[in-house]
């Protein structure tokens, strides 16, 4: 054993009381919707000239193209280039400063940029006080579109939708979200891919409150029609939900609970609660899903987007077999659901005790995807996701699912042992029929 | 002779078949009773993480 090593007794009682604590504190999150407000108030550290991005950090040389498309458009968006080619040399010349969403307590779905002025959900976890962000949904400029038409819903956004949708927030004094995400859970939700029950109740929440705030009727009939025809609105919420209730699940000493994941389009990342800040990377994967009509898995970009946070908040993809509904935009059948959802309580330090499964008899969802399980049974978190195009200035193309490389978590777990003392394992010393080549 | 040698010889054997579902399938198609079981060596195989599991799980 190396010199400072733990015993192995000790250090497992240590990962098992710091895990109990990450998923105790997961489970206690209370997350409510406070306000809806352009980014550069809201979000700390967010500079003047600075777009965040979804994923683990990358450098233009290295950032996919629906990426790229999203941060031109962002840039057009905030009218400091006149046009794409003026944009990409801010870009990539370092006038305009990029960094990831992660590091400033916010998620992007896709490309995920979120540029100063756009307006961001803001989400409080009541139970611990932090905050999480998380941009607008839609189907075009966050998959790379950066046409004129694209950045239009960008900014009847921010012109009239969120500044409507704001009005009512405050007039109710904030919406809690918890119960939305529950209940829709129980109506063929799972929250990433398939929010469509959770876009319907919030709009609900929001109708009365937007006239009883006095918004005009133009911008009352132009937000109504938007939130109750946009069938992935509640993305965005389930988005900052999901990083609001996980966040005071990071920096748990001996912890092996994931806390992010994340992608950029060229890399999937990982964060562990016990590792601090620290990125587990590997390439991002292809997805395997359905296509839009005029496009094939020739055009498709690599996963990409925070919304995996979802995943890691315990919904999405591991809550698959409640939303078989989805099926039909991602591909795959009801049994497959079934047995995704099964094998990921194998991979999960315990299950949810606010958001329960019907199609398991109400059984809690699964939580808490822990390392050491991941790397153990080679099994790995299911990810139902959009796909863009590989090239920059297309909208949507298609949607399916991924599975999160293996391969951040054995070197999340590799760096674990370092970190913990843990004593370096001899080479070669393992017996048959384990070792390599047997 | 035992039963049990009896059984096998005039019923033929049942396979337990472990890890690789192709091979199941493979017995199968030649008309044999087969039970799968799924499993994969822990960690992949790879020596240097299965260590690492044995002290941290």
């Amino acid at each position: 054993m190396a010199t400072g090593a733990q015993p192995s007794s000790d250090i497992k009682q240590k990962i098992e009381s710091a895990n109990a604590e990450a998923v105790k504190r997961i489970n206690a999150a209370e997350p409510v919707l406070v306000d809806i407000a352009p980014a550069r108030e809201v979000i700390p550290g967010l500079g003047n000239r600075m777009i965040l991005h979804s994923g683990p950090p990358v450098d233009w040389q290295n950032m996919c193209g629906a990426q790229r498309g999203g941060m031109i458009g962002a840039v057009l968006f905030e009218n400091w280039a006149g046009s794409v080619d003026e944009a990409s040399r801010l870009l990539e010349n370092g006038t305009i400063q990029f960094e990831p969403t992660h590091h400033h307590q916010s998620v992007g779905p896709m490309a995920g940029t979120i540029s100063p002025s756009m307006p961001v959900w803001v989400v409080e976890n009541r139970t611990f006080g932090n905050r999480a962000f998380c941009r607008q949904v839609e189907g075009r400029q966050q998959f790379g579109d950066y046409s004129d038409s694209a950045l239009e819903g960008l900014r009847q956004w921010r012109d009239i939708w969120a500044p409507s949708l704001r009005k009512g927030l405050l007039q109710m004094g904030g919406l809690e979200l918890k119960p939305i995400i529950a209940k829709a859970l129980t109506m063929g939700d799972e929250l990433h891919n398939r929010p469509v029950a959770a876009s319907s109740l919030f709009a609900n929440a929001l109708a009365c409150p937007m006239i009883e705030a006095g918004v005009g009727r133009d911008d009352l009939l132009s937000t109504l029609n938007y939130i109750t025809k946009h069938e992935l609105l509640f993305l965005g919420l389930s988005m900052a939900s999901g990083k609001a209730s996980v966040d005071p699940a990071a920096g748990i000493e001996y912890s092996t609970v994931v806390v992010a994941m994340a992608r950029n389009g060229t890399e999937f990342g990982i964060r562990v609660s016990g590792l601090g800040e620290e990125w587990f990377t590997a390439s991002s994967p292809r997805v395997n899903g359905l296509y839009f009509p005029g496009y094939t898995e020739k055009d498709a970009g690599a996963d990409m987007g925070d919304s995996a946070i979802t995943e890691t908040a315990g919904w999405g993809g591991l809550v698959l077999a409640g939303a078989t509904g989805i099926l039909g935009l991602v591909g795959g059948t009801p049994e497959e659901a079934l047995a995704y959802s099964k094998e990921m309580r194998q991979i999960t330090v315990t299950t949810s005790s606010n958001y329960r499964m019907p199609v398991f008899g109400f059984k809690g969802a699964p939580l808490g995807i822990d390392i050491r399980k991941v790397v153990q049974t080679g099994i790995t978190p299911i990810i139902d996701t959009a796909i863009a195009h590989r090239n920059p200035g297309y909208s949507i193309i298609g949607a399916g699912l991924v599975r999160a490389p293996l391969e951040c978590f054995k070197k999340a777990l590799l760096r674990f042992g370092r970190k913990y003392g843990i004593a370096e394992p001899i080479k070669g010393s393992i017996s048959p029929p384990f070792g390599k080549g047997r | 002779m035992s039963d049990k040698l009896k059984d096998l010889l005039q019923n033929g054997p049942v396979a337990i078949n472990i890890g690789i579902f192709d091979f199941a399938e493979t017995l199968k198609s030649q008309g044999a009773e087969v039970v799968h079981l799924n499993w994969n060596p822990p960690a992949g195989g790879d020596p240097e993480l299965i260590e690492l599991l044995d002290q941290l799980l």
